[in-house]
């Protein structure tokens, strides 16, 4: 029970954090430290209710009648919660803390204590939909937080880029609330009250129809293909802390919400499973292929988020087949894989957005082509920045690759293994995997090489600097957790296999356990074997004698004499092909000018990535509507007695309507 | 543990030879002497005892490519059974460690070539990166061929097969899989027909062009895990090509080099027959690898 009153008191900190700064001028800089000393706080707080709860052997409950006509207060956390509370209770407080540099009050006089303000609610409304159990307490939560996230992303709404994004990003989360509106109501009429306890049995159309609208709402704030459209936009918009807080944790909660609600579902059919599968293939793959094509190193990064929630989805999607089909431990390597890298992307991604932050924050650009040799000048940022790529590309021996192991496992293991039954439709999944992950070791050598390689492309990435401590030390932590979970990871098993074995319902006697089907201390052994590998060869080459005659040249250019640096590759033509392999879905747009005679003229060339479904799909589609239904626009009086009168002329028709209906 | 050491042994000492067997191969058919077999290693030795040029452009990063690279590929080559031996490392679930090991290698030494700010390696690095986008899934077709058929997580389990060997009923799909196998090894080490280890224009090359401005010690390093990998991915495809196994120690390590040789005299034809494809043509190679295998994976799951 403590547990609960923990986390509850820790919502209120966090939600609140950002109020005090009202009472203190807007320049004061004590009004924002007050903030995220109340964040570390509260998160403290939170944390703390997080390790209690888990500990316990029953979810703790608290409920509560309240005054309103629907549903109940009613909040409880039990192991799946806790995986996501974790994260929700450590992020936040770092970008908090990143803040304090990247956006001081003194410099943004007119943003800084609204951003504060909807920040701190935008981290407890998250908590808050976390433990919720009940259908209208998670929906009023579930709403605060995207208005709050809304709030918080576009605090530079004098940029028409910014406010476009916000625009988009508003209309798509109400679709997605939307679905979850129709969601509850149906779960209502299946159960019989809102609360979101395990449902016994429904009828099969019914349960499905709840399953589809919940991938529909939460994949919208997940940002599965196609439902991605807000994404690359507000998280380019954003600040860069709360970039890293949407990215890293408020897209979890989309996941979060296709979780619990396959948890509540009763056993589904497998097309379920499969249905996530396919999403999270066509996501992971069009994503990943959507990075490899942006020019800007905010909007990449968001595109590689789609990716990662792909690769979630994949595992989850393993997950609920193997409930299906009463296969175990798929369930136990699907879901905690998926969990697992639910968790790290968490800490890599806002990693790596608060590293694109301190770039931006000297640099001024976020225009790939326009950055470059930024590792001579920002050592320390560069080390994180690659410690962050290696372990997003899932490379050995860093974190993503725990996760993305335990996926590929219970993907290999749908195959078949020695004749035993399988559901080998499902193993190309991990082919796709496979595919992804060369792909985004392009797209990451393809970031790292143009924004921190090479020299700088144009005279603003000349300068810059490591930024100050309270910057760097939310990353150095960051990137601690990504190396720990790396070599590590068993540390995270006991976790996830009680957050699996919620899930699945599995009863404690089922004979099978993570640890058994997944050797994961062979991977702690495997990557220090690495690293002591690494450390060795680079002992060897400090000491040999030879290894300091050093002579310094310029770069050889095939007998070129003055190389130039903008004779670089640029990132646009590292991605080139990658990018026209994929054109079907990608679409690339190359303005290309034509040359004419021996001595041509100076002449542009641009290349344009839009965003296929959005840009090509979309915002036409809307056009074209907006255009038809101007004709309505006769009730538009902009009077708000002729609104009132609307409302009243339509309640009294339902009236009407309703007691006609009533008459037998 | 005998077997251990002399795994090790053969996987750090046998690797430079199959360039030196290769060469051979190659100056055969066109007519000429060829550089001695031992050659590679003299240019090993000739390297480790020079000192460097390093551009002012680059960073540690330059540095660490090549290091990370070797390290990355020794440990793989410790995760592959050779011949009938198991491997020193195995554990379930390997087989992914050691396709992430070769992606660690290509994400270090393509860093380390952008690092330099040339086009040129940039050119080299987007092609080996755009490459091997399309070789990683067909390899791991053939993992889920090898792990449907042998029912183990190991590479060494899937590469030895089941009880008594792969049954003929089998044959089709290994067969398959084996020339997609073959293709992504060509492509991997950067042979012709994906790309030509002698060329002279940079514009043309893939990893050659790649590590243009590493020089003494460093260039050494890139060489020998280059070589390495070749090996590595020898001892793979010979698992699929050629499982004889005589059942006696010294005789299988025999039979196992004699395998090895073969392989590189059998690529050693191939670049001799063959030209280097069009750039803009190996995509659509890799395709063909992609297909074999997935076709493969579709014959036995059908």
């Amino acid at each position: 029970m403590s547990a609960t009153w923990n986390i509850l008191a820790a919502i209120v900190v966090l939600g609140l954090s950002g109020l005090p700064a009202y009472l203190l001028p807007a320049r004061s800089e004590t009004g924002q430290r007050v903030a995220t000393a109340a964040m570390v706080a509260g998160s403290l707080l939170g944390l703390c209710g997080v390790a209690g709860g888990v500990g316990g052997a029953i979810p703790s409950v608290a409920g509560a009648a309240w005054g309103l006509p629907y549903g109940r207060f009613s909040v409880a956390i039990d192991a799946v919660s806790a995986v996501f509370l974790a994260l929700v209770f450590v992020v936040p407080a770092l970008g908090s803390i990143y803040g304090l540099g990247y956006w001081g009050h003194a410099q943004h006089r007119g943003t800084g204590r609204r951003l504060g303000l909807f920040y701190g609610l935008l981290a407890g409304s998250m908590a808050l939909v976390l433990i919720a159990r009940d259908g209208v307490l998670f929906l009023i939560a579930w709403e605060a937080m995207a208005m709050a996230a809304y709030f918080a992303a576009s605090v530079e709404e004098d940029d028409p880029a910014v406010r476009r994004a916000g625009w988009v990003y508003l209309i798509a989360t109400h679709a997605g609330t939307l679905c979850l509106i129709a969601m509850f109501a149906l779960w209502r009429q299946a159960t019989g009250s809102f609360a979101l306890e395990p449902a016994p049995a429904m009828a099969a159309g019914l349960a499905s129809a709840i399953f589809v609208l919940a991938l529909f709402g939460f994949g919208f704030k997940a940002g599965l293909m196609p439902l991605h459209v807000w994404l690359p936009g507000a998280h380019s918009a954003a600040p860069s802390h709360v970039s890293a807080v949407m990215s890293g944790v408020m897209l979890k909660m989309g996941v979060y919400g296709i979780v619990r609600m396959t948890a509540l579902l009763p056993v589904g059919p497998p097309w379920w499973g499969g249905t996530l599968l396919v999403a999270g293939a066509i996501t992971g793959l069009a994503g990943i292929a959507f990075a490899i094509g942006q020019h800007d190193l905010k909007r990449l990064l968001a595109y590689s988020s789609i990716e990662n929630i792909g690769i979630i989805a994949m595992g989850l999607g393993l997950a609920v087949l193997g409930r299906a089909l009463g296969r175990p431990e798929w369930v136990l390597l699907g879901l905690g894989g998926a969990l697992l890298h639910t968790i790290n992307h968490g800490l890599f991604k806002p990693l790596l957005f608060l590293g694109a932050g301190a770039v931006i924050h000297c640099v001024h650009t976020r225009e790939l082509d326009r950055l470059g040799g930024l590792a001579r000048r920002m050592p320390a940022v560069t080390g994180l920045f690659v410690i962050g790529s290696v372990a997003i590309c899932a490379l050995p021996p860093l974190n993503g690759f725990a996760s993305e192991w335990l996926i590929y496992l219970g993907l290999f293991r749908t195959v078949g293994l020695g004749g035993e039954p399988g559901f080998a439709p499902a193993a190309v999944a991990a082919v796709v995997l496979a595919m992804i992950g060369a792909m985004a070791v392009a797209c990451f050598a393809k970031l790292i090489g143009t924004v921190f390689l090479g020299s700088a492309r144009s005279d603003a990435s000349q300068h810059g600097h490591d930024p100050t401590a309270t910057m760097m030390g939310p990353m150095i932590v960051l990137a601690f957790g990504c190396v720990c979970l790396g070599l590590f990871p068993s540390i995270a098993i006991a976790p996830l296999e009680d957050a699996s074995r919620t899930w699945a319902a599995l009863a404690e006697s089922t004979p099978i356990s993570l640890a058994a089907v997944a050797p994961l201390g062979w991977i702690s052994a495997a990557g220090l074997g690495l690293v002591a590998v690494v450390a060795t060869f680079a002992l060897i080459s400090r000491i040999t004698p030879r290894a300091g005659a050093v002579a310094e040249a310029g770069t050889w250019d095939c007998g070129y004499a003055r190389p130039d640096r903008r004779m670089q590759y640029t990132g646009s033509s590292l991605g080139a092909t990658l990018v026209d392999l994929f054109g079907l879905v990608v679409w690339p747009r190359n303005h290309q000018p034509a040359i004419h005679g021996l001595f041509p003229g100076s002449a542009t060339f641009k290349s344009v990535v839009a965003d296929t479904v959005l840009d090509r799909l979309v915002l036409p589609f809307f056009r074209a509507a907006g255009r038809y239904m101007s004709m309505f626009r006769v009730f538009q009086q902009a009077q708000m007695q002729s609104y009132v009168l609307y409302v009243l002329t339509i309640v009294i028709v339902l009236m009407v309507w309703g007691t006609m209906g009533a008459e037998p | 543990m005998t077997a251990n050491l002399i795994h090790v042994l053969l996987l750090l000492v046998m690797p430079p030879l199959l360039a030196g067997v290769i060469n051979k191969t190659k100056a055969w058919f066109g007519g000429r002497v060829g550089p001695p077999l031992l050659q590679s290693y003299y240019d090993l030795i000739k390297l480790a005892r020079k000192s460097m040029v390093l551009s002012t452009t680059t960073t540690w990063v330059f540095r660490a490519g090549p290091v990370v690279t070797l390290a990355a590929v020794l440990m793989a080559g410790l995760l592959m059974p050779l011949g009938a031996f198991d491997a020193p490392i195995r554990f379930s679930g390997d087989p992914i460690f050691f396709a992430y090991l070769l992606g660690l290698a290509r994400f270090f030494t393509t860093t380390a070539a952008l690092d330099t700010g040339s086009a040129f390696e940039g050119m080299g690095a987007a092609r080996e990166v755009t490459f091997a986008s399309l070789s990683e899934p067909a390899v791991f077709f053939a993992l889920l061929v090898l792990a449907r058929l042998s029912g183990s997580l190991t590479l060494t389990g899937m590469l030895h097969g089941p009880m008594g060997g792969f049954s003929a009923a089998t044959a089709a799909p290994l067969i398959l899989v084996a020339i997609g196998l073959f293709v992504v090894l060509l492509a991997e080490n950067c042979r012709i027909p994906v790309d030509d280890p002698n060329t002279h224009l940079e514009l043309t090359m893939i990893h050659e062009v790649m590590v243009l401005d590493h020089s003494g010690p460093l260039l050494g390093v890139i060489l020998y895990g280059a070589a390495l990998k070749l090996f590595i991915f020898g001892a793979l495809l010979l698992h699929v090509l050629a499982p004889f196994q005589t059942g006696v120690a010294w005789a299988d390590w025999l039979v196992f080099c004699a395998e090895m040789l073969a392989v590189a005299v059998a690529i050693g034809v191939v670049e001799s027959i063959m030209a280097r494809l069009l750039m803009r043509r190996v995509p659509y190679l890799l395709t063909g690898a992609l297909l074999f295998c997935g076709f493969g994976f579709l014959l036995l799951v059908r």
